[in-house]
Parts: structure tokens; C-alpha cells; sequence
């Protein structure tokens, strides 16, 4: 599904390396985690992928599905079928969520050569998986992420998520600004994507997403590199006891 | 004023009319040779060059005869046609509506004696202190025809003016005077691009406890020039409320003369303009708080690109004892490139000590995080943009209370970015 092959970025406008050779392989119907102190270029990874703009790719590539994601504007890697659940979701203030979602939607489908999803359709499908997240008509009907608490936002870009329907979905902190409940809300929306043709590349600080959003593989990373790569035994570790260890282990 | 840059007697004499309107014309015309015609040296005409306004030919322009969506078409409402400026008797609906009296001006003028004796001119005069708006006087003079709408009720439907353009040369002047009664209510709707040179006075009068809705859409043609005036007078607890749309066209000059002369009263004016290329849109504001507890809320909002130009020139005026005013005034522009321009002057001149007024006026570029939110989510960069245009005039547009025909205006307006994006 996702390769990353010795992926080394810069900032735009900085001379800074972020990432210094990161090696990565996600397959088909897996859930890898990423976790690694901050600072080390987690973030960064997700924009990468995405097509933000402010980086500069200086060498290595990344694919999905064997299409070099890198040669792909924003829009084109979304339609491809990569999605990032952002860290701090954007407000905009003027466009309904619902008017939101359905531009995407059919954006996507306009870019497969897919017939577009008409407004009927749509409110079914949209009501029906706004229900199992607890996203109410009014948090549809609302500007865009205007006036929504960390948690309804978090909500939000899952529901986005399901409705996009991606095969390679990369969670930028979710669990960040989330209460146990609000977590286990998101992490049951998660779970409930999870099949055989998908893939979740969840960043997070924590082990305790972890306990919801069982990975099957836990990397760490540390200043602009995977440097360990293990089982969900790994994750359990950092709790414990910290990167000290690890990072000790690599130096 | 200037001195007058323009041979009067070019214009030829005045419009034939019976009493009232002759004496009302007269003193116009003596109103405006006193005052003299615009220049660029008035204060209030800095921004936008007053001479293709003010000379005796108008600058043709071209019609545009495009395939376009109508407005309105949904709503019912009783349609009035002016084409050049003509009202067209025969595309036009009768001037009967429940609730209201209609007549045109051009017949109500040839009697001796009408209702709108007493507000033809008289608006328009209150609002030429403390600024004065020589292009008004020259209309009010000039106008040979308009309506004269008087609401005794609720009216039936909304009157609803159509200006067509059919000459390339034509120079319409139109002048109507609406007078909501006591407790009456009544909507104005109107649409198109009038004529190559459009002059257009609006006299509205709200007795107490009236309501004035009144949405505009003016447009379409590249080439066309106007130049329009509201002057409004609020009763006690009255109601007014006015949008306007504004895509297209090389030169519009829109103002609005709002004066609360009894208490409580709520007046909204609020604008959402789009502007590629060659294109000037001026909004000129005056409002004057001569009453107590009354709200005023002006909203404008200008996307501009291609070298396109916005003007806005918004007073809100509080006089000694119009305590607990409410005044709020917001001025945006959204710049699509370096080329488009946003000259604002926001003015709030204060004389009471119990009120709230506000003003802000900003400038901006499309918000880079918003864009990017899109585009992650697969829209295209052109969509992403249109959106968030559209999104940064939805709080002008909020302020058409219908519900339907804001749903019109927000169709119109995405259909000009459609254009421009296929």
C-alpha cells in the first residue's frame, strides 16, 4: 500500500532537515503506529504525504499502490485515495459542513471518472454515518470545524474520513485535546473503517490510543528517522519507561 | 462642489410636468447648478473619477447578450420593466397589487397633485447635508420616469423592477419613491443592467412600525455604468433592509442615505461584490443616528481580482441625544492577486455618551490553511477558492432575510464563478 523509501525533506524556507531517510512500509489492511518524542519529524511525515506546501523533498520517494505520491498535487494524492485526519482541523467560517463534505465527495469521484453522488444519496449516507459518531444535524448543518469543541472537530474529520472512504488513512495525533470518552467515540469510528484494503498510519504520543486502535506494528522515530520497528509490545514500552531507553539502545 | 464641468443647457430643458413636479424639478435643478457637478477633487470622490457620471453623453457600452439563469424566477412577485430606462407597459405586469397603490412617474408627474408632492426631491435634499450629492439633484431634476410605490399594507407579493438594456447608448435616469404607511410592509426587488449610463434615485420613506425589504442584483454587462442613491427616513420602530449584488460592470457608484428619525427603528445595508478586470464598485455610506435606541448594521464585502478596484466610504453619524445607539460597520475585501485594489475609509463622528459603535475594515488573501483543508480533502484548487469566496460573502448575504431568494443570489453568484472556472 504506502512505501516510504529513504524520504529526506527540508523546510522550504529554512535550511533545516526534517526528515533524514525514513524507511517505511505499510501494507494492505494493517495499522501501523508511529510514535517518537517530539520534534523528531512525525508531523512533518503526515504534511509530506499530503502535499502541504513549506517542504522540500531533497531525496527518496513515497508511493501508494506503486503511484509516486510526491509528483501528486494535494487534491490528486486525496482522489488516489490517501487521507490525513489532521492534528488541529481548520475552521472555515462561511461553508456549511455538509456543503463541505459533499464538494469533496463528489470532487473525488469527478477525479476517478466516477459519477457524482446525488443530494439524496448523499444526506442518506452522511446521516446514517453522522449517527454511529454521534455528530448531530446541527453539527452538520454549521460552518465548517466554527465553534466545535476538540473533541466534535476530532469527530468531524473522522466522519469526513468515512464518507471519503480512503485506502490509506494517516491520524496526525488524534487523541490530542481528547477526553476518554471522546477517544474511545473516535477510536470506535476508526475501527469500524478498518477492512482488508485499508491502511491507518496512526501518530500519536500515547500508548492509551493504542489500547483502542490496536496496531499491528509500532515504529518509533526520532530526529528525522524510524530508528526502532516492533509489535504493539513496543508502544508499551515507551509508556514504561520512555524514549530514554531506546534512543540509549540507538546511540 | 467643483465648479460645474458640464454645460447644463446641454442636457436640454426639463421634463414636461404638471404642478407639483415642476416646481420640484426647478428647485433640483437649482439645487444641483448651486452645488455644481462632481470632480475629482471632492473629498468624497477621491477613489472614483466622477466624469464618465457627470458628462452630457454617457460612454456606450456594449449589450451583453448572454445565457444566464434568471433571477427570481421562483418567487412570485409583480414585475415592472424599464428598458433604457423606459418603463415597457407591455412586459410589465398591471400596476395593481393588494396592499399597495402603483403609479409610474412619468404619469403621476403630468397632474397637479400626487402623494409623493411631499417626498419627491425632499429625501434627496435632507441628504445633501452634511455631504453633498450633486448626482441626485441632477436626477431628481432630469428623472422622466420611475415608480411611486405607496404600501398601506402588507403587500401581496414583492414589486419586483427589471432594468434591460438594449442601446448601446443609451443614459437612463430613473427616480422612485416608496412610502411604507404605518404598520405596512413591503419588498423591492431589483435586477439588471438599465442602460449603457444608469442614474437611479430611491426615495423610501418608513412611517412607524413599517418594514422595508428591498435586494438588488446589479450586473451582467462588462461596459455598463451607474451611479444610484437610497434616501431613507425611519419612523419609530420601523424596519429597513437592503442588499445589494453587485457583479460586473466598469464603473457603480451605490449610495445609501439612511436618517432614524424616530426611535427603535433597525436599518441594515449590506453589499457582496465581485470584481474581474476592469471593474470599480463604490460604496458610499451615510447614517445618521437622530433617534434613540435605533441599530445600524452596514456589511460590506468585495472579492476583487484582475486589477479590479473597491471603493467604501461608510460614516455612521450619532447626534447629541440619540442615546443607546447601536451602530456596527464592517468593510472586507478579499484580493485574489496583487493586481486588485481595496481603498476604505471608515468614518464614525459621535455625539452622544450612552451608545456602541463599531467599525472594522479589512484586507486579505484567500486563508492558505483553509485552502490547503480543501484541497487534502480532494476539492480542486479553483473549487477551493470559489468556495471560500463564497464563504467570505456569506455574512453579507445573511442580511436578505428571505430565505429563498438569498438562495437565488448565492446561485447567481456561483454561476459568475462557474464561468470563470470552466
Amino acid at each position: 500500500m504506502l512505501k516510504i523509501n529513504d524520504l529526506k525533506v527540508k523546510l522550504e524556507d529554512e535550511d533545516k532537515q526534517i526528515l533524514k531517510g525514513v524507511n517505511l512500509e505499510v501494507p494492505a489492511g494493517k495499522v501501523h503506529a508511529i510514535m517518537g518524542p517530539n520534534g523528531s519529524g512525525k508531523s512533518t511525515l503526515s504534511y509530506v504525504l499530503s502535499g502541504r506546501d513549506g517542504y522540500e523533498v531533497t531525496g527518496g520517494t513515497a508511493t501508494l499502490d506503486g503511484e509516486d505520491l510526491l509528483a501528486l498535487e494535494a487534491e490528486e494524492r486525496a482522489a488516489a485515495g490517501l487521507f490525513l485526519a489532521f492534528q488541529y482541523p481548520v475552521e472555515i467560517p462561511g461553508v456549511g459542513n455538509m456543503t463541505f463534505l459533499r464538494t469533496a465527495v463528489n470532487a473525488q469521484r469527478k477525479a476517478r471518472g466516477e459519477d457524482e453522488m446525488s443530494a439524496t444519496e448523499f444526506l442518506k449516507v452522511i446521516r446514517a454515518k453522522a449517527k454511529t459518531l454521534k455528530i448531530d444535524a446541527d453539527m452538520l448543518k454549521r460552518p465548517v470545524n466554527v465553534g466545535f469543541s476538540g473533541g466534535e472537530k476530532k469527530r468531524n474529520e473522522i466522519l469526513q474520513m468515512a464518507m471519503l472512504e480512503p485506502k490509506m488513512c494517516i491520524l496526525d495525533e488524534t487523541d490530542s485535546g481528547l477526553d476518554v470518552d471522546a477517544m474511545k467515540l473516535v477510536s470506535e469510528g476508526v475501527n469500524a473503517l478498518r477492512s482488508e484494503g485499508r491502511s491507518f498510519l496512526v501518530i500519536t504520543h500515547y500508548q492509551r490510543l493504542l489500547d483502542h486502535i490496536k496496531p499491528d506494528v509500532v515504529h518509533i522515530m526520532a530526529a528525522g528517522r524510524i530508528v526502532k520497528t516492533g509489535g504493539p509490545e513496543l508502544a508499551l514500552e515507551v509508556e514504561q519507561n520512555g524514549y530514554g531507553d531506546i534512543l540509549a539502545e540507538m546511540a | 462642489m467643483g465648479l460645474p464641468d458640464t454645460d447644463m443647457t446641454a442636457r436640454g430643458p426639463l421634463p414636461a410636468s404638471g404642478a407639483w413636479a415642476k416646481a420640484a424639478r426647478e428647485d433640483a435643478l437649482a439645487r444641483m447648478t448651486s452645488m455644481g457637478l462632481p470632480t475629482r477633487r471632492d473629498e468624497y470622490w477621491k477613489y472614483t473619477r466622477p466624469d464618465t457620471l457627470t458628462s452630457v453623453t454617457p460612454e456606450p457600452a456594449a449589450v451583453f447578450n448572454a445565457e444566464e439563469m434568471p433571477l427570481y424566477d421562483t418567487i412570485d412577485r409583480l414585475k415592472l420593466v424599464f428598458v433604457d430606462g423606459v418603463f415597457d407597459a407591455a412586459a410589465s405586469d398591471d400596476l395593481s397589487l393588494a396592499g399597495v397603490e402603483i403609479d409610474r412617474l412619468a404619469d403621476a408627474a403630468q397632474m397637479d397633485i400626487h402623494w409623493a408632492k411631499d417626498l419627491y426631491g425632499t429625501l434627496e435634499t435632507n441628504g445633501q447635508t452634511p455631504v453633498e450629492r450633486p448626482l441626485a439633484a441632477l436626477n431628481s431634476a432630469y428623472a422622466s420616469d420611475g415608480v411611486l410605490i405607496r404600501a398601506t399594507g402588507k403587500a401581496a407579493k414583492p414589486v419586483s423592477l427589471i432594468y434591460r438594456h438594449a442601446d448601446a447608448n443609451s443614459d437612463a435616469i430613473l427616480h422612485h419613491v416608496i412610502r411604507v404607511e404605518e404598520g405596512a410592509d413591503l419588498t423591492v426587488l431589483e435586477n439588471g443592467p438599465a442602460a449603457a449610463r444608469f442614474n437611479k434615485v430611491m426615495e423610501v420613506d418608513v412611517a412607524d412600525g413599517g418594514a422595508f425589504h428591498h435586494v438588488r442584483a446589479q450586473g451582467r454587462d462588462h461596459e455598463r455604468r451607474a451611479v444610484t442613491h437610497i434616501f431613507a427616513r425611519l419612523g419609530r420602530e420601523s424596519t429597513f433592509k437592503s442588499f445589494t449584488m453587485t457583479v460586473n460592470g466598469v464603473l457603480t457608484r451605490n449610495e445609501c442615505i439612511i436618517e432614524f428619525t424616530g426611535d427603535d427603528a433597525v436599518a441594515h445595508v449590506a453589499g457582496a461584490a465581485m470584481g474581474d478586470g476592469d471593474f470599480l464598485h463604490d460604496d458610499t455610506v451615510f447614517i445618521t443616528h437622530d433617534a434613540v435606541n435605533c441599530e445600524s448594521r452596514q456589511v460590506f464585502k468585495k472579492v476583487l481580482r484582475n486589477g479590479a478596484t473597491g471603493v467604501f466610504q461608510g460614516k455612521i453619524l450619532v447626534k447629541a441625544g440619540a442615546q443607546k445607539t447601536d451602530g456596527y460597520q464592517k468593510s472586507q475585501s478579499l484580493l485574489l492577486d496583487d493586481d486588485a485594489q481595496f481603498y476604505a475609509k471608515p468614518e464614525l463622528e459621535i455625539y452622544a455618551d450612552d451608545v456602541a459603535c463599531s467599525h472594522g475594515s479589512t484586507t486579505g488573501a484567500i486563508d492558505e490553511e483553509a485552502l490547503f483543508y480543501l484541497r487534502s480533502r480532494g476539492v480542486p484548487p479553483v473549487l477551493a477558492t470559489d468556495l471560500l469566496v463564497l464563504a467570505f460573502l456569506a455574512e453579507a448575504i445573511e442580511e436578505i432575510e428571505n430565505e429563498e431568494i438569498a438562495e437565488d443570489i448565492v446561485a447567481r453568484l456561483d454561476a459568475w464563478l462557474q464561468r470563470r472556472r470552466d
